[in-house]
């Protein structure tokens, strides 16, 4: 297909590289340098889209982020992306884009009709009209809109894209490569301080590839290729294009680099975006300035256009964006977009200022076109294309002008989001006609159109005196600043927001179908401030973020409540500036990559066992070892109960958190850490503590053994090893800097197994022979040991959470896969199995021994049944506020055990208490149900749980109280230690 | 966010674990006395809550393991220095 509304010279388009691309299935060409939208606009196409509400047929609007219209579905497939802006796509070969939000199709949409039911959706309809009845909402309301109203289609499959992060550091940042952040990035670059520049845009430059000022002499763009030219050469100044800063945070900037965005598939092993973390000590804001539009009758139509992007297509892309075309501006801009137009050769119907005198430089630039001062475009006419215009002339004559474009210009804001993301809201200037940024952060500076500094030579002193500031600041100083020769431009505005007497919707916001009787409404039912008006009506509340409405928006809201726009003010822009998808905040963190994978050193062992594992926090621990013929975990689990309880068993304890402690003064330290006394721990003796917080609850326990005179080993649940280290250090550090104490976490340095059963002894015999005597006397319950196994450390503890004969050895973690092959070798005729997490909570429950069930943050001491552990002859942790009256209450939920009266009944844990024959309320609940499990040694299912009064409840029979899930089941109070409560099999 | 760890240099907040105010001084509740409960109490839960600058705890886990006190404005998350917690940072 022809280009044929492509400008026969001209652009800074590549003529001699033509592109393929396609929209709603239609094959067309455009040329390498193209956007998607300038390769429409060159093809001739006008409609692209249906709006958001009314389904109003809409065209291409801008030329940049601000485009509220022109949005597609880019790409097919996993990779589509809804909503992407037609005037920031980069054209590529083979790009395939479909129209939106149009059904059956763009031209002929049967939802148009809402234009007509308008009534039902002006402004807060969501709050007014679907309030009643609330059933039909759901059935008939929300599916009926999201139908209806709409952007585009997410793909609903995964993405199969990759994304990275990635952190830069300079002295300056100067977002946005126009000729004010060109201009800085090159006096401080020559200088020698190190900087980043981001752009956008495929292409450095910003206006000054739209315009057609000139520079020392060259064309604005033919500067800009030298300036990046020079940029490129200086070694201490990275260009990022294809990259938009999105937010300003505390001390970086968050950006995004489409790496591949601008391909038909990122390139193997490369990301889609890159997001960037750019650390900054000065940053220069030069992101330019948006042109507003002007609210009057049918203002959407296709063809109507800001006259900044009619310049941009023409004089950029060699793209006409009509032949006959008219500019309606309330200020000198327009003038020079007719005069851009005429150059270009398209035909300039008239010009329309709102202004009656102008000044006669200004006039001139237009030569014989028709003028119309004092004059509004009232109204815009045509369906899929704009046809004509009507024209209120000074005298309040309405005249029609045939015309198939229209350029409007409302004056510009200055794009200042980034510089209020910290907090300061902008500040309306009458001077300039604009909300100004006249409290950026600290680091900030605003350069050029940013700063409300319209003209070029403006724009490059600001620059200039920027960069030369940066170089000041960070040690280059530089002897002068250089001049960059240019022309200055008229730039003078009227602030003209809304014209009246419209005879069709006048809107202000586009892209979310607000019109001007949407902020009269909301006027009249009383939302004066602009936070409220933006929400009841949803005015820059889309993907442009209101960037060419909100300040028409809210001046005519001023004007409606008799208030100045100063005293109306403007909300303020939050993060992101643009769209960023989401998977570029994820970046690699996605699936199993959310989280760093913590394998213990035998993980290759238990595989080949046949593990099943499960995640433990960061870990993935072995949660039991299926064998051939077992059918489900429940068997597993049950055989490798009994093989501990008959014979031996190995289990992978690795990841439990192990703290080195050393020094002299560890003994008085763990005396204040934990509740019981530790400085009396003889060497070669392990002690089992428990730790609080501050606050009197129970923090974590576990055992600390003595290995030398001023070497201790702490170990910690696996849950809490990083918070008991933190706490430590936060004790020695601040509390107590006096005591000589080192620590550190060693829980990957060493692996760990607990080989427990009656045979246990038999088997660490085997494997260590001679090397050490386990016997009871030799090495009694709660001994511990280090010795050497050949060149090999070892570490021996008796300790046992089986309930058990059992111990804990460990090796240096590189050892660990042999030694757990060593250990399954040693007991093959022991009849030794490995076991898992289940295993040991079944154990674990059957002993009443706590775990992270019980130690739940709301428990103390005594809840645990562990009371009598706290030390009265000393001070610690948590000590003073345990005893607060509510905690030593004796009706605190306290751990009991649980059995089913119905020794067939299974037990489940969150099953609340209650008194038999008493209805279930919060005030008749006694506690909880924390662990259950079923007992193999026993042969029913056993519980523990918290019961008010629990320990002297004993006997009692209770409902086990689960509505949810199987029902009430009918339990009694038993001691909690289900298995050898003397505690004979662990000393034997 | 960064933070200047005296041994570390400066940081990535997120290498940092955030307590709170550092002003406040634990009682020595080795010693008995009648005022050491609320004197606990009042360490524990009461805490000051300034619009501006703050001496606060910070914990560098993911670097050197150092607990620090960080001045901060809590208004503009202007962080001005940090030094180790117990080099008598807070007075
Ligand atoms: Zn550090």
């Amino acid at each position: 297909m022809t280009q044929a509304q492509r400008l026969a010279a001209g652009g800074l388009v590549d003529r001699s590289t033509p592109v393929s691309f396609s929209f709603d299935g239609k094959p067309f060409t455009g040329f390498a340098g193209d956007t998607l939208a300038s390769a429409l606009l060159a093809n001739g196409v006008r409609l692209v889209g249906r709006s958001f509400k009314y389904h109003r047929p809409r065209g291409i609007f801008s030329a940049g982020p601000e485009e509220p219209n022109a949005l597609v579905e880019l790409r097919a497939g996993a990779r589509r992306e809804p909503n992407t802006k037609a005037t920031c796509v980069e054209l590529y070969d083979g790009l395939s884009a479909e129209s939106q939000n149009r059904w059956p199709s763009l031209a002929f949409d049967l939802h148009a009709v809402n234009q007509f039911a308008s009534p039902l959706l002006v402004a807060g309809f969501y709050y007014k009209t679907f309030m009643w009845p609330s059933a039909f909402w759901e059935r008939l309301y929300e599916p009926a809109i999201r139908r209806a109203a709409g952007l585009g289609r997410l793909s609903g499959e995964s993405d199969p894209d990759s994304y990275e992060k990635a952190t830069a550091f300079c002295d300056l940042l100067v977002i946005g490569a126009g000729p004010a952040g060109l201009a800085a990035a090159l006096v401080a670059g020559r200088a020698g301080v190190r900087v980043i520049l981001a752009e956008s845009d495929f292409v450095l430059g910003g206006r000054l590839n739209c315009e057609t000022h000139e520079i020392d002499g060259a064309p604005g763009s033919a500067w800009a290729r030298q300036a990046e030219d020079e940029l490129a050469t200086l070694p201490n100044v990275r260009i990022m294009r294809r990259t938009s800063v999105f937010g300003v945070y505390d001390g970086e900037c968050g950006a995004i680099e489409r790496v591949a965005d601008h391909m038909p598939a990122p390139p193997e092993h490369a990301p889609r975006q890159r997001l960037w973390k750019i650390v900054a000590r000065q940053t220069i804001l030069a992101t330019g300035a948006v042109e507003r539009s002007i609210v009057f009758g049918g203002n959407d139509r296709p063809g109507v256009m800001l006259g900044s992007a009619m310049r941009t297509y023409v004089n950029r892309f060699a793209a006409a964006p009509g032949r006959r075309i008219a500019v309606f501006t309330t200020g000198d801009d327009g003038w020079r977009t007719a005069r851009d137009l005429r150059t270009a050769g398209l035909s300039v119907e008239c010009v329309v200022d709102t202004r009656h005198t102008i000044a006669p430089d200004v006039l001139s630039l237009t030569g014989d076109t028709a003028v119309y001062l004092g004059s509004h475009v009232v109204d815009a006419f045509g369906g899929h294309g704009l046809r004509s215009i009507d024209i209120r002339d000074a005298g309040g004559i309405r005249k029609r002008v045939a015309v198939d474009a229209l350029a409007v210009s409302g004056g510009w804001n200055p794009d200042v989001a980034l510089a209020t993301h910290l907090g300061a809201s902008p500040t309306w200037s009458d001077a300039k006609a604009a909300f100004l940024a006249t409290e950026p952060p600290r680091s900030m500076a605003l350069a050029g159109a940013a700063a409300g500094h319209w003209t070029l030579a403006e724009a490059l002193h600001d620059g200039g005196t920027l960069g030369m500031d940066a170089a000041t600041r960070y040690g280059h100083p530089q002897l002068a600043q250089p001049r960059f020769r240019t022309s200055d431009e008229a730039t003078e505005v009227q602030a003209c927001w809304h014209v009246g007497g419209a005879r069709s919707k006048a809107f202000v916001d586009l892209q979310n179908d607000v019109t001007d009787r949407d902020i009269a409404l909301a006027a009249r039912e009383g939302f004066r401030s602009v936070e409220h008006l933006k929400r009841y009506t949803t005015l820059g509340m889309a993907t442009d973020q209101g960037r060419t409405s909100n300040v028409g928006g809210l001046a005519i809201m001023a004007e409606l409540t008799g208030r100045t726009i100063a005293e109306t003010g403007t909300t303020r822009a939050r993060p992101p500036h643009i769209p960023v998808a989401i998977g570029a905040f994820a970046g690699l963190h996605r699936d199993t990559h959310f989280k760093p994978t913590r394998l213990t050193s035998g993980h290759q062992w238990a595989t080949g066992q046949g593990a099943t594992f499960v995640d433990a926090g960061q870990w993935l621990r072995a949660q039991w070892f299926a064998r051939p013929g077992e059918t489900d975990w429940l068997q597993s689990v049950t055989r490798e109960v009994r093989t501990v309880r008959s014979a031996v068993g190995v289990c992978d304890v690795s990841t439990l958190g192990k703290i080195a402690l050393t020094g002299p003064d560890v003994g008085t330290f763990l005396d204040r850490i934990y509740i019981n006394t530790f400085s009396t721990l003889d060497v070669g003796k392990v002690r089992y503590g428990v730790m609080l917080r501050e606050d009197g609850f129970v923090m974590d326990d576990g055992t600390t053994a003595r290995l030398a005179p001023d070497h201790w080993m702490m170990s910690t649940t696996t849950a809490n090893a990083a918070k008991v280290m933190q706490h430590l250090e936060f004790c020695h550090q601040v509390l107590w800097p006096e005591l000589d104490v080192q620590m550190v976490s060693v829980t990957e340095q060493w692996a760990q197994y607990a080989v427990a059963g009656p045979r246990s002894r038999a088997l660490l015999q085997q494997l260590l022979g001679t090397v050490a005597d386990l016997s009871n006397e030799a090495f009694p319950y709660l001994a511990c040991r280090e010795f050497r196994c050949g060149s090999l450390p070892v570490r021996l503890y008796r300790i046992s959470f089986s309930g058990e004969l059992a111990y804990e050895i460990a090796v240096p973690a590189n050892y660990g896969d042999a030694l757990a092959q060593a250990l399954i070798d040693a007991g093959r005729d022991l009849g030794v199995a490995p076991y898992g997490t289940e295993a040991l909570s079944v154990m674990r429950i059957e002993k009443g021994h706590v775990a992270g069930n019980e130690i739940n943050g709301q428990t103390i001491a005594s809840d645990l049944g562990l009371g009598r552990m706290m030390s009265t002859r000393k001070d610690y942790v948590g000590r003073v506020m345990a005893a607060r009256p509510a905690l030593v209450d004796s009706k605190r939920p306290s751990l009991v055990g649980l059995k089913p009266v119905d020794p067939a009944a299974r037990l489940r844990a969150g099953a609340h208490f209650v008194a038999r024959g008493v209805p279930a309320s919060p005030e008749t609940d006694d506690g909880y149900m924390t662990s259950t499990a079923f007992s193999p040694t026993l042969g029913h299912w056993i519980g523990l749980g918290l019961l008010a009064d629990g320990p002297r409840r004993t006997g009692e029979r209770l409902r086990a109280y689960d509505p949810v899930r199987a029902g009430d089941v009918d339990v009694e109070v038993v001691p909690p230690v289900f298995v050898d409560p003397k505690g004979e099999r662990l000393r034997a | 966010m960064r933070i200047p760890c005296p041994f570390c240099g400066p940081r990535d907040a997120a290498e940092f674990s955030y307590l709170g105010d550092a002003s406040v001084r634990r009682p020595d509740s080795s010693v008995p006395g009648d005022g050491l409960d609320a004197a606990m109490q009042v360490y524990v839960y009461i805490r000051d809550n300034p619009a501006g600058p703050l001496k606060e705890y910070w914990y560098h886990g993911a670097g050197c393991h150092s607990w620090l006190v960080v001045d901060r404005d809590t208004r503009t998350h202007e962080i001005t220095g940090a030094a180790e917690a117990h080099s008598g940072a807070v007075s």
